[in-house]
């Protein structure tokens, strides 16, 4: 048997596969496919104070290898998952994770005041990387300053598990990740997308409603891993890794990097049930390896 | 209804121009296909194409009882869809089935038109056999650029009594749907799926003649599952997913 338990602080996963917020809707577009309770969580897409209506359309183009995204968030409120939402994700056998974002300091708390207060959510990934937003997300990402800011009003109004996740779109991740450490974060999540472009030649109009948006998928693959081996050297705290994993090898290459866990997003578009594929190859991976422990390759490249 | 992931195997390439092809295909484990309602689509993977990374949603056309045959119409649009229309007969084809809401059948007499331009007759064809085995008797309007554009012809004349519009006039009535005849006549209900300003054409005359009318959108999507929230729509609701409040909307819900 295989150890395939990973802990974010005091928090333990049954396994390191988690889904990306903003790819897995609330798990239960998921469940004709796959039982979740076989991830080691599942992160649901970000909830902000208000319910918010996201940018107009199109909001996504396809690029080679990945896809542009630029939803702005839609979602509705805080107060709605915990009255509709909340009570249908607990029931999943897995651990529901809420992403949470806002324009202001002061809506991040809030929303972290009602989940810590009306729901047993036990972490929450607080998304300061969104570069979709006009207001916000991002915004508080890209300085030390700010990332540092946000990390410390949610720290003290959230009780549970705080990962905050990092936005690739920074001339040195391993600043803004410092700077998270030192105000209380339990993780960092990393990458969320990259900042991107696409035009549409024939007619001369961007591709996006927004010009720009998100760039996610395999493409983006080698920057994350990079970032996350960079980032897991420069940090105490568990790094969870993302960006392009398609299958059961990428899902490793990140652990091997440094990542004590790993989120699977746009794959989840073209393969619902990969998530647990890529379960099934982890596992495999350690026995056809004699690793008895998966936190034995937590970082463990040969150099 | 339960959504699945499934392999195909490509019973029989139709290649209906040099940028349309019928697909039929069969469950790779024979096994009976579950229902669908009229409407609903599929989301194909495409695995012949370098650049194509999502999959690609495709109306189902028919789902054929007998052969136990699911049709796809596919229309040459990019590098994805090109490498659908080259698929070899016996290759095999992943799709997640079945997706979005399908189109509602009406309850009591109706007078029905369904009104198809494009590719977008796909979803109408189902409708059509579907609407007649309940005894109704839709007539079926169907516009393209030219006669060579126009799709399934012979398999709408079997449903009902078929008005051709075409741009160039070398088939029916010269001109847009909106200026056929057959549209003015008094219907209860205008099934529509087409090219968006053909969508929003009809739904001015069906608002004219006091018409019921429902839609088939065709937005981009990524996920199909209401997942990635790309596909949205604006409506009366705020911003709704084509692919599961969807692709079928009753006018009177969008902001056209």
């Amino acid at each position: 048997m295989v150890n395939l338990k990973v802990n974010i602080g005091s928090l333990e996963l049954k396994n390191p596969v988690l889904t990306a917020s903003g790819t897995f809707g609330y798990g239960t577009e998921f469940t004709d496919f796959i039982d979740l309770s076989r991830l080691g969580g599942f992160i649901v897409k970000g909830t902000t104070l208000e319910p918010r209506e996201g940018n107009d359309y199109p909001r996504m183009a396809e690029t080679p290898s990945g896809m542009l995204n630029a939803v702005g968030l839609q979602n509705k409120g805080v107060d709605y998952f915990i009255e509709k939402i909340y009570p249908q994700i607990t029931e999943y056998g897995s651990t529901p994770i809420v992403n949470v974002s806002g324009a202001k300091i002061e809506d991040y708390v809030a929303v972290c005041e009602k989940l810590g207060s009306q729901t047993d959510i036990k972490a929450i990934e607080v998304n300061i990387s969104c570069p979709n937003v006009k207001q916000g997300g991002m915004a508080f990402g890209t300085t030390a300053a700010g990332a540092a800011q946000v990390t410390k009003a949610v720290r003290q109004a959230f009780p549970g598990i705080v990962i905050v996740k990092l936005s690739p779109n920074v001339t040195d991740i391993t600043e803004i990740a410092k700077a998270v450490e030192a105000e209380g974060a339990d993780s960092v999540s990393l990458i969320n997308t990259l900042m991107g472009m696409a035009i549409d030649v024939e007619r001369r109009k961007p591709m996006l409603s927004t010009i720009t948006g998100g760039l996610s998928g395999p493409a983006v693959r080698p920057v994350a891993v990079r970032m996350v081996w960079q980032t897991a050297k420069a940090v105490g705290i568990p790094v969870v890794g993302l960006g392009g994993i398609m299958n059961g090898r990428d899902a490793l290459e990140f652990i091997l990097a440094g990542a004590t866990a790993i989120e699977v997003g746009t794959a989840n578009f073209i393969d619902p049930a990969v998530t647990i594929g890529i379960v099934d190859y982890i596992e495999e991976y350690c026995s056809r390896h004699g690793v008895r422990d998966i936190r034995e390759l937590i970082g463990a490249i040969n150099q | 209804m339960k959504k699945e992931k499934k392999d195909f195997i490509v019973v029989e390439n139709c290649c209906l121009s040099p940028i349309y092809s019928l697909l039929k295909l069969a469950p790779a484990d024979g096994a009976e296909l579950s229902a669908v309602r009229p409407g609903q689509f599929v989301q194909v993977s495409v695995d012949g194409s370098k650049t194509t990374f999502l999959r690609r949603p495709i109306s189902i056309c028919r789902l054929d009882r007998q052969s136990n045959h699911l049709w796809l119409l596919v229309r040459l649009a990019g590098e994805g869809t090109a490498a659908l229309l080259s698929l070899a007969e016996g290759s095999r084809l992943n799709l997640i089935l079945p997706l979005g809401n399908g189109f509602p059948l009406p309850e009591g007499a109706c007078r029905i038109l369904l009104v198809g331009g494009g590719v977008g007759v796909a979803p109408l064809l189902q409708l059509g056999i579907e609407l007649a085995e309940k005894g109704y008797k839709p007539e079926i309007l169907l516009g393209a650029r030219s006669q060579s554009d126009l799709l399934l012809v012979d398999e709408f004349r079997k449903i009902g009594t078929v008005h051709l519009s075409t741009d160039d006039g070398s088939a029916g009535e010269r001109g847009v749907v909106t200026l056929n005849t057959a549209i003015r006549i008094g219907w209860d209900r205008i099934y529509c799926c087409g090219p968006a300003p053909m969508m929003k054409a009809v739904a001015g005359v069906a608002r004219n003649i006091g018409a019921e009318c429902y839609v088939s959108l065709e937005n981009m999507m990524a996920c199909g599952l209401g997942a990635c929230l790309c596909c949205v729509e604006k409506t009366v609701k705020g911003n709704v997913c084509v692919c599961t409040e969807g692709p079928v909307f009753d006018i009177k819900d969008l902001t056209w």
